[in-house]
């Protein structure tokens, strides 16, 4: 019996520590499958994440950039760290990437360009700040996204972003201002008119960015509360209609009124002392949707009402404390900004 | 006692890492079109013991305001009892309840995405966290099946 019990516990160690990282398996396409496809599409044509079957890009990128940039994400910039995954994993990876364009990948000498940053200023500013942003900052939105119009058929990558910078060496950025990506707006600035040393001081300027202040991080929960929750001095329909005013005040539509356990309960049976109000501002909803497409799962608006032991209590969600999730800077500010007008309008509807 | 310290052991390891390695946003991709995929993700939750409680039509609102969108909802789903458990004893949930899945469309495929329900657990409130993890355990189930497609 001490004995079964022994090889029993053996086998269920053996089983833990082979289920971790480093000795799962090393199939490509299944790691694929698991971590990148569901935004860089099954056969990555790209979609919240970008395109990296584009022939140009796989032939202008060498293994160590996709290595690096799978190992550390782009802080802010929606592609997350993969710091779960083993090397053995992340090469796999990169090995089923470089499936979609046969051929041998390119190699990038680590030899650093020798420029002059102060003359790539002048020369970015006039040739890449108007689709990289003027710090170098990137496009806006995510990936090729395919689900509403955009400016551009694909984000400008930020090239001030410390995870780009790594990833990214001197002369992978300085054949790609050569050579320009097709398929893509970035186009060749030899056949543009600039010189080879031109690129170098804009390539220089590029790296200077890496002297910045890093990017915040945003892949870490705020402190912040869950809810934001306030007491209201007035009865249930008070507070719902003073509401209601607050909300078409800061420019939302009322969408919807209903009960929280309204469509689990029969009509009958729901409780009117728990009440949802839903209301949007479509050019706000449009906007958010265009920085990142996942932000439903904070939709639509709401603040739900909730009498109980005689107070009347106004509860909202903190999307200030969700938006970590999504490791992008541009919807933290969206979502700065909402928690904002959240406190806004029950503080108007309450105080 | 002792005979039973291995498993002890294994099992603290076991939750410790699974803790480690959840993800707090999931997501899915399905080579589904958007009206399957709907059907599916619906078929799914239900599959799981909850009830679809609403669809909201996102991609209508906007497209009634005069914004071009190709197909987004959001599907929002729970169980009563639960519902009625968590809102009373845990009023923080509330703006959360009942929990919901955005899915829309990319291209020819469609996209689901959620936060892990592990993210509404509290140190405060450690008996929450075995509810949110049985929760959580239903959503990777739903979204596993979409992926599987």
């Amino acid at each position: 019996m001490r004995l079964s019990y022994q090889i029993l516990s053996i086998t269920l160690i053996l089983a833990f520590f082979i289920s971790q990282p480093t000795f799962a398996e090393t199939n490509g396409a299944a790691l694929y499958k698991e971590n990148c496809a569901v935004c860089h599409g099954n056969q990555g044509k790209g979609g919240v994440g970008v395109p990296l079957a584009l022939p140009d890009f796989q032939y202008a990128i060498s293994d160590q950039f996709l290595e690096r940039t799978i190992r550390n994400g782009r802080p802010g910039r929606v592609m997350p760290a993969f710091k779960n995954l083993s090397d053995a994993q992340i090469q796999a990876i990169v090995r089923h990437i470089r499936s979609w364009a046969p051929g041998k990948p390119i190699r990038h000498p680590s030899i650093e360009v020798s420029g002059d940053p102060a003359k790539g200023r002048n020369l970015y500013a006039k040739h890449c700040a108007a689709c990289h942003g003027k710090n170098g900052k990137g496009g806006k939105g995510t990936g090729v996204t395919f689900s509403r119009p955009r400016d551009l058929p694909i984000i400008a990558p930020a090239l001030n972003n410390q995870g780009f910078l790594y990833a990214a060496s001197d002369q992978m950025i300085k054949a790609t201002l050569m050579n320009g990506r097709e398929g893509t707006p970035m186009v060749s600035y030899l056949k543009q008119g600039l010189s080879e040393q031109d690129i170098n001081d804009v390539v220089s300027f590029i790296r200077s960015f890496e002297k910045q202040a890093p990017a915040r991080i945003t892949q870490e929960p705020d402190h912040d509360n869950l809810t934001v929750a306030y007491e209201s001095p007035y009865g249930m329909k008070e507070t719902i209609a003073a509401l209601k005013r607050a909300i078409i005040g800061e420019n939302f539509r009322i969408i919807r009124i209903q009960t929280l356990d309204n469509g689990l309960v029969k009509k009958a049976k729901e409780d009117h002392n728990k009440i949802i109000i839903y209301f949007c501002n479509f050019q706000l909803l449009n906007n958010a949707l265009a920085v990142d497409p996942r932000v439903g799962l904070f939709l639509p608006c709401r603040i739900t009402v909730v009498k109980r032991h005689g107070k009347v209590m106004v509860y909202a969600l903190n999307p200030k404390r969700l938006s970590y999730l999504f490791n992008n800077d541009e919807l933290n500010k969206l979502c700065d900004g909402m928690s904002e007008v959240y406190i806004s309008i029950i503080e108007e509807a309450t105080l | 006692m002792k005979k039973f310290l291995p498993f002890l052991v294994l099992i603290l390891g076991l939750s410790v890492s699974n803790q480690s390695q959840a993800d707090d946003l999931l997501m899915a991709r399905t080579n589904r079109d958007f009206p399957e995929a709907m059907l599916k993700l619906q078929d799914s939750i239900r599959n799981h013991g909850y009830t679809v409680s609403r669809v909201q039509r996102v991609d209508i609102g906007l497209t009634h305001s005069g914004y071009v969108t190709d197909k987004y909802r959001v599907v929002f789903f729970g169980k009563a009892d639960l519902v009625t458990r968590l809102s009373n004893n845990y009023p923080q949930l509330i703006p959360y309840l009942p929990f919901k899945i955005a899915i829309f469309a990319e291209g020819d495929e469609t996209l689901i995405v959620a936060a892990n329900p592990l993210q509404l657990t509290d140190k405060a409130y450690p008996e929450l966290e075995p509810v949110m993890k049985k929760v959580e355990r239903d959503m990777l189930e739903i979204f596993q099946a979409m992926r599987d497609d």
